[in-house]
């Protein structure tokens, strides 16, 4: 099968303007400008079903016709934030297949009627901003971009902006007040970004993979990216798979296929001949799954992964050895979240930081049996309660991975600690 | 228009708000008070803490019908969501169910508290806060009684970092729920704290330089819900419950500030009475819950100056002597009553109606002058076309409009300032006219400059361009043009439904400010923003009780200097001329004989024949009428030491000795008999000053609600007073041809308002002390480069007969041609008058 979203590993030097337009490429912004009203490639994408792939899941067409008409103007921000542990799939978009995003974040932007796109990226991202800068100026020189295009009267200016290293700006409120040159923190929701977005006016922010996938949508059409995945997930969708497989990378498959089929026949199996342990299927923020046979052959979509007390949630699958204690896996996650928690609500703050103390007893060796119970406690007594979902994300792995692998955390009671990690 | 009502349950009581009020809100009008830290009143609610939150369910609807599910016994159906809300971000809809008491919400309270404490030091026995901590209080409510954190693992931070010269931040103690931030960002104006770093690891900043560089630092302290903020004045000065809380009014300028003494028997006073500090008093027409760091750090600190005279004065062969108080009171009667004819009271605004109803009546009875210490005109006009009763500037927002003219309103009346810019910030219409930019200016939709000397031109210039159909304006009027952007302003004040006109003294003395004031006057007049609350003219005087002294009937002298020479006697009471003018020194030479009555023993009273010493406000009672003529009782705070007695009742010892009956004990009674002679003044009893009625938000109760640890008004919200214009309908108003503008050629000294000024009530202040402002002209760069003068030399200044030397500042903003000297440092400038300014020896380039 030929890739829908990597098409660059199909078609060598997609990423120079003249490959992807001898490719098809910019027919699809071309058609929905000339031949669509706005409202008809909203609709396009509602009956593709295509959902964001940042990791919330949310209807993208729907989200789309939430953008409020009645205050302008509008603006489309793509979150290329991608912060997310384990998440690496929106870098290879952007590096190597950039127009398509370019094309699909020109699409979203024509739908809701902005003007004006700004490209998110986290800091680390600097040289990723340099290139799409200049595949920017290429679309412009070229009359992708700019004003009046396609002589149909449409404008569009497209920016990128580096955040400052906060793993909260991919939460799509506190990116908004960074790009807005603020202190990074989530905003207060309601009101929703398609209501009072950046600089108060209606905004969309959307992934760059879920934006990816909209012009192939817009080009071929809905029906055709429903064959795609399953009934309530369509479509195709890149999977991080990281951790010890053998060969970690993106893949691009889609919705439904199986933890078994990434992991082991798409990644190689597991490194070193060892037996898989357990998946984070959503990075640092997931709940963990206990790989069991029947857990390796639930399909990878949505609503599947949800039966098996996890989510979907970017994708980022992580795959843990029998090698690795879960008590060290929670203690890594822990020390991400307490590094990255932003501290505006009391739970995240406060709570996170305690959780790490109590990780860290336990992996020196200074712990009881009643401290595991305490972390347990402290990670639901936080849940419910946060301003943003970071503050229930950090929680996921410790209620799992305790409730899941109990034994991991008591074999490290009063116990020196080890080599590992 | 009224806004549309909801009712809502809360725990089972339904309570009825209306639309758009807060879950929080809504349960306080219930009388159930959830618990906030983040959440304050005053502010947008950022749902950042989390303590407030509670189950709220809502009625179902169905998706096909749209009606309301209901349940079998015909009650509508309520569906609570999978998570708890917060209250304090939660508008209230029609049918709202919110269960606070429930277990869940007790569940959560506890478990925030539980979160909060964690890394809280819980040094609550030698914290500032203790005692009347929302943090302390809320816990002993709702948290748990033991924390399952480890006590080793909480984390420690610096506890005494100065944030300036005023606040001290703990940093063990903050809880995060950016209170102070929130205020001095969107309320104060002054964004100079911030949060840095994230996570665990946030802390509050100051960027400024100097550190918390505004003049509303104070007011963080008292919305700090722990111990984190506290003033440099009373960190470690005492326990909030050993405190005892008097009623008082600030002095420190016309506003009339609220405000609470906080007193305690103090070992290191002797044992005495003392005020260990100043809190804002709920006053929401005045200063709702703030007050300016003058108010805060300078209010009262004078009153303890070792510099207070504390017995009468005589002069004996030349020399100021100590004399008992009967001999002073003989001889200052014997040689009032010789007077006859040439007998000049001169007073100032620094005294309570009482004093100056009593300085009145012997006064006339002497048939001599009441003449007002001040370079400030236009109290009669404020009597007349003044504020009307019921005026409250958090009443003014869209469709109104403020002009605010020759006044750097921060400076000159910081409260107005706060309060104008939220009106502004609400949707009044905010026109700045000042001959340099000001910071009030950063909020006008119209932001104008005219030239100094031009204030009323401009005024006139509004009236010319707007017209008028009531009366037929002098013919003169037309030569007042407006230019398109004073055009445009005028249009936007006349079609206001409110309008106010607030001028100040910028550049100012009596003469231009008796134009700019009946301009203003005429302004309202033509517009008709009269006699309904919301209009009408307001003065930023300088000090408390100007507006009393011209309600009490004294009037500025139009030639102070030949009224003094020319007195036989003089009986000048809280006022220092010669401080102010030094040339007036000459004059009290041929005075025959000078009475001070005084503080301390200022310029003035060194020439006295008589000194004699007075009590300051803190050390008894009496009103004061604001400048938006609100008249307010002040309580006293402490005992006086020493001999002196208060103003009034001295003043009636001499005249009881010329056999004129009056009130000498009792401040209550003078003002009763105000209330019977002074006609604005009619019916007003110190009883009635003294009624207060709920206000909101509601503050400092017992509820464990903190709206600010600012105190609950229990002791009088004072009555504003009509102006003519309310009680009457006006059908003139008289029309005075301004006087020319400044004199071209050369430069001219123009006296400007700076807040942290080298008065005689500054001085005193220690933790002020670093941020006065220095002594200084400022003048345009092409006038220093003409004079050979760099920023910050020394220079030479002689204005009025005085020579001095000062340090330049050369600003831009300054126009060229003038020299803007700051009042109260010490130089002679009360009215523009022609100086010279010359490089000092030593200093030539």
């Amino acid at each position: 099968m030929s890739h829908i979203l990597l098409r660059h590993r199909d078609i060598p030097d997609l990423k120079q303007l003249e490959v992807y337009v001898q490719n098809g490429g910019f027919a699809a912004f071309r058609k929905a400008v000339t031949e669509m009203q706005p409202q008809a490639v909203v609709d396009e994408v509602k009956k593709s079903g295509l959902r964001g792939r940042g990791g919330a899941g949310f209807p993208t067409g729907l989200k789309w016709s939430f953008i409020d008409n009645n205050a302008w103007p509008h603006y489309v921000v793509a979150n290329a934030d991608e912060s997310e542990p384990g998440t690496f799939k929106d870098r290879e978009i952007m590096e190597e297949n950039p127009f398509q995003f370019l094309e699909g974040l020109a699409i979203a932007c024509y739908a809701v009627g902005a003007n004006t796109a700004y490209i998110y990226l986290r800091g680390e991202f600097w040289q990723v901003a340099h290139f799409l800068d200049a595949r920017i100026a290429e679309m412009e020189a070229a009359g992708y971009l700019g004003e009046n295009l396609f002589g149909a009267g449409y404008s569009l200016r497209i920016y990128t902006h580096l955040g400052a290293g906060a793993y909260i700006c991919g939460e799509e409120t506190a990116l908004l007040e960074s790009l807005e040159g603020k202190r990074g923190q989530p905003r207060l929701r309601p009101p929703f970004p398609p209501s009072v977005g950046l600089y108060g006016k209606p905004t969309i922010v959307n992934n760059v993979e879920t934006l990816t996938n909209v012009p192939p949508i817009v080009e071929r059409g809905a029906a055709w990216y429903r064959s795609f995945g399953t009934e309530k997930s369509p479509g195709v969708k890149i999977f991080s798979l990281s951790g010890n497989v053998e060969k970690p990378g993106n893949y691009e498959l889609p919705l439904g296929a199986t933890f078994r089929e990434l992991i082991f026949q798409h990644g190689g199996g597991i490194a070193g001949g060892r037996s898989i342990k357990a998946i984070m299927p959503a990075g640092a923020s997931s709940s963990v799954i206990v790989a069991t046979e029947e857990a390796l052959d639930t399909p990878m979509d949505y609503e599947s992964v949800q039966k098996v007390g996890s989510v979907l949630g970017s994708a980022s699958v992580i795959v843990i050895d029998d090698s690795h204690s879960m008590e060290w896996v929670v203690n890594k996650t822990l020390h991400f979240f307490k590094h990255e928690s932003c501290g505006k609500c009391t739970p995240c703050r406060e709570g996170v930081f305690w959780m790490r103390n109590i990780s860290d007893r336990i992996r020196t060796g200074r712990a009881s049996a009643e401290d595991v119970d305490l972390l347990y406690d402290v990670a639901r007594q936080i849940q419910g309660k946060s301003l943003c979902a970071l503050g229930e994300f950090s929680t996921m792995a410790v209620v799992t991975g305790i409730e899941r692998f109990r034994a991991d955390f008591e074999a490290r009671l009063q116990q020196d600690a080890p080599a590992e990690g | 228009m009224a806004k549309k009502m909801v009712t809502i349950t809360i725990d089972d009581q339904r309570v009825e708000v209306p639309e758009g009020t807060l879950v929080v809100d809504a349960a306080k009008m219930a009388g159930i008070h959830i618990p906030v830290f983040c959440y304050h009143p005053k502010m947008e609610p950022v749902g950042m803490c989390r303590v407030c939150l509670v189950e709220i369910g809502r009625p179902m609807i169905d998706r096909a019908t749209r009606q309301p599910v209901l349940n079998e016994d015909g009650s509508p159906r309520i569906q609570f969501g999978p998570r708890l809300e917060t209250s304090c971000t939660t508008p209230v809809s029609a049918g709202m169910v919110v269960r606070f008491a429930s277990e869940k919400a007790a569940e959560a309270r506890k478990d925030i508290l539980e979160f909060l404490l964690t890394s809280h030091p819980l040094d609550c026995p030698i914290c500032d806060k203790g005692g009347e901590c929302p943090l302390q209080n809320l816990t002993m409510a709702y948290g748990p009684s033991k924390s399952r954190f480890v006590f080793d693992e909480k984390m420690r931070l610096e506890k005494n970092i100065p944030l300036g010269d005023l606040i001290f931040l703990d940093r063990e103690r903050c809880i995060q729920c950016a209170r102070c931030i929130r205020f001095q960002r969107d309320i104060a104006g002054d964004p100079v704290i911030h949060f840095h770093q994230r996570g665990r690891a946030t802390e509050i900043v100051t960027l400024s330089e100097p550190g918390f560089d505004s003049y509303w630092s104070g007011n963080t302290t008292d919305i700090c819900p722990v111990g984190a903020l506290t003033t440099a004045d009373f960190r470690f000065g005492a326990r909030p419950w050993e405190l005892r809380a008097t009623a008082s009014i600030c002095s420190q300028c016309a506003v009339g500030c609220n405000l609470t003494f906080n007193v305690r028997r103090e070992a290191k006073a002797g044992g005495r009475i003392a005020i260990k500090r100043v809190m804002p008093r709920q006053n929401e027409a005045v200063n709702e819950i703030w007050i300016c760091d003058k108010g805060r750090f300078s209010a009262y600190q004078y009153t303890e100056s070792a510099e207070r005279l504390t017995q009468p004065l005589v002069r004996r062969d030349g020399k100021l002597l100590p004399a008992d108080w009967e001999e002073a009171l003989d001889l200052v009667a014997r040689r009032f009553q010789t007077a006859l004819d040439g007998f000049v009271t001169l007073a100032s605004g620094r005294l309570s109606n009482e004093d100056l109803f009593n300085l009145r009546l012997l006064t006339d009875k002497l048939g001599g002058q009441r003449l007002l210490d001040t370079h400030m005109a236009g109290g009669d006009l404020v009597a007349e076309f003044g504020v009307a009763a019921g005026t409250n500037f958090s009443d003014l927002g869209a469709g109104d409009a403020i002009l605010v003219v020759a006044s750097d309103l921060e400076e000159e009346a910081p409260l107005w300032y706060l309060r104008v810019k939220q009106a502004a910030e609400r949707g009044a219409t905010l026109i700045v006219a000042n001959p340099r930019p000001t910071k009030i200016a950063r909020y006008a939709s119209h932001d104008l400059r005219y030239a100094y000397g031009q204030e009323a031109a401009t005024l006139l210039a509004m009236v010319n361009a707007i017209g008028s159909q009531k009366t037929r304006l002098p013919g003169w009027v037309k030569e007042y043009s407006a230019d398109e952007s004073l055009r445009s302003a005028a249009a936007a004040f006349a079609q206001a439904e409110n309008a106010i006109v607030i001028y100040g003294q910028e550049g100012l003395g009596l003469a231009g400010s008796r134009d700019l004031a009946q301009a203003a006057a005429g302004l309202l007049f033509v517009t008709d923003h009269l006699g309904r609350p919301g209009n009408g003219l307001l003065a930023a005087w300088q000090r408390v009780n100007d507006q009393g002294a011209w309600d009490m009937g004294f009037r500025p002298a139009e030639d102070l200097k030949t009224a003094l020479a020319q007195a036989q006697a003089a009986y000048i009471v809280a006022a220092d001329p010669v401080g102010d003018q030094p040339a007036l020194a000459e004059a009290l030479e041929h005075t025959g004989f000078v009475v001070v009555q005084e503080l301390f023993l200022t310029e003035t009273a060194k020439l006295a024949d008589v000194v004699l010493p007075a009590q300051a406000y803190v050390e008894r009672d009496g009103t004061y009428t604001s400048a938006e003529r609100r008249v307010q009782r002040f309580y006293p705070a402490v005992p006086v030491q020493g001999k002196p007695r208060p103003d009034f009742s001295i003043t009636a010892q001499i005249a009881a000795r010329m056999n004129i009956k009056m009130e000498a004990r009792i401040a209550g009674l003078v003002f009763s008999q105000i209330a019977r002679e002074v006609v604005d003044y009619e019916g007003l009893s110190y009883r009635l000053l003294a009624e207060t009625r709920p206000q909101w938000p509601e503050v400092a109760r017992s509820d464990l609600y903190y709206g600010g640890t600012s105190y609950e008004n229990s002791q009088g919200l004072g009555v504003q007073l009509k102006p003519a214009s309310q009680v009457r309908k006006l059908f003139r108003v008289d029309w005075r041809k301004p006087q020319d503008g400044l004199p071209a050629g050369g430069l001219t000294a123009l006296p400007v308002t700076r807040l942290y000024d080298r008065g005689t009530t500054m001085l005193p202040s220690k933790v002020l002390a670093p941020r006065l402002t220095p002594i200084h002209a400022a003048l345009n760069p092409q006038d220093a480069a003409r004079l050979g003068v760099q920023d910050g030399a020394l220079v030479t200044l002689s204005v009025n007969g005085v020579t001095r030397e000062v340090r330049a500042r050369v600003r831009e903003y300054v126009p060229a041609g003038v020299l803007l000297i700051p009042r109260s440092l010490g130089l002679p400038v009360v009215a523009p008058a022609s100086a010279g300014v010359q490089v000092a020896e030593g200093q030539a380039a």
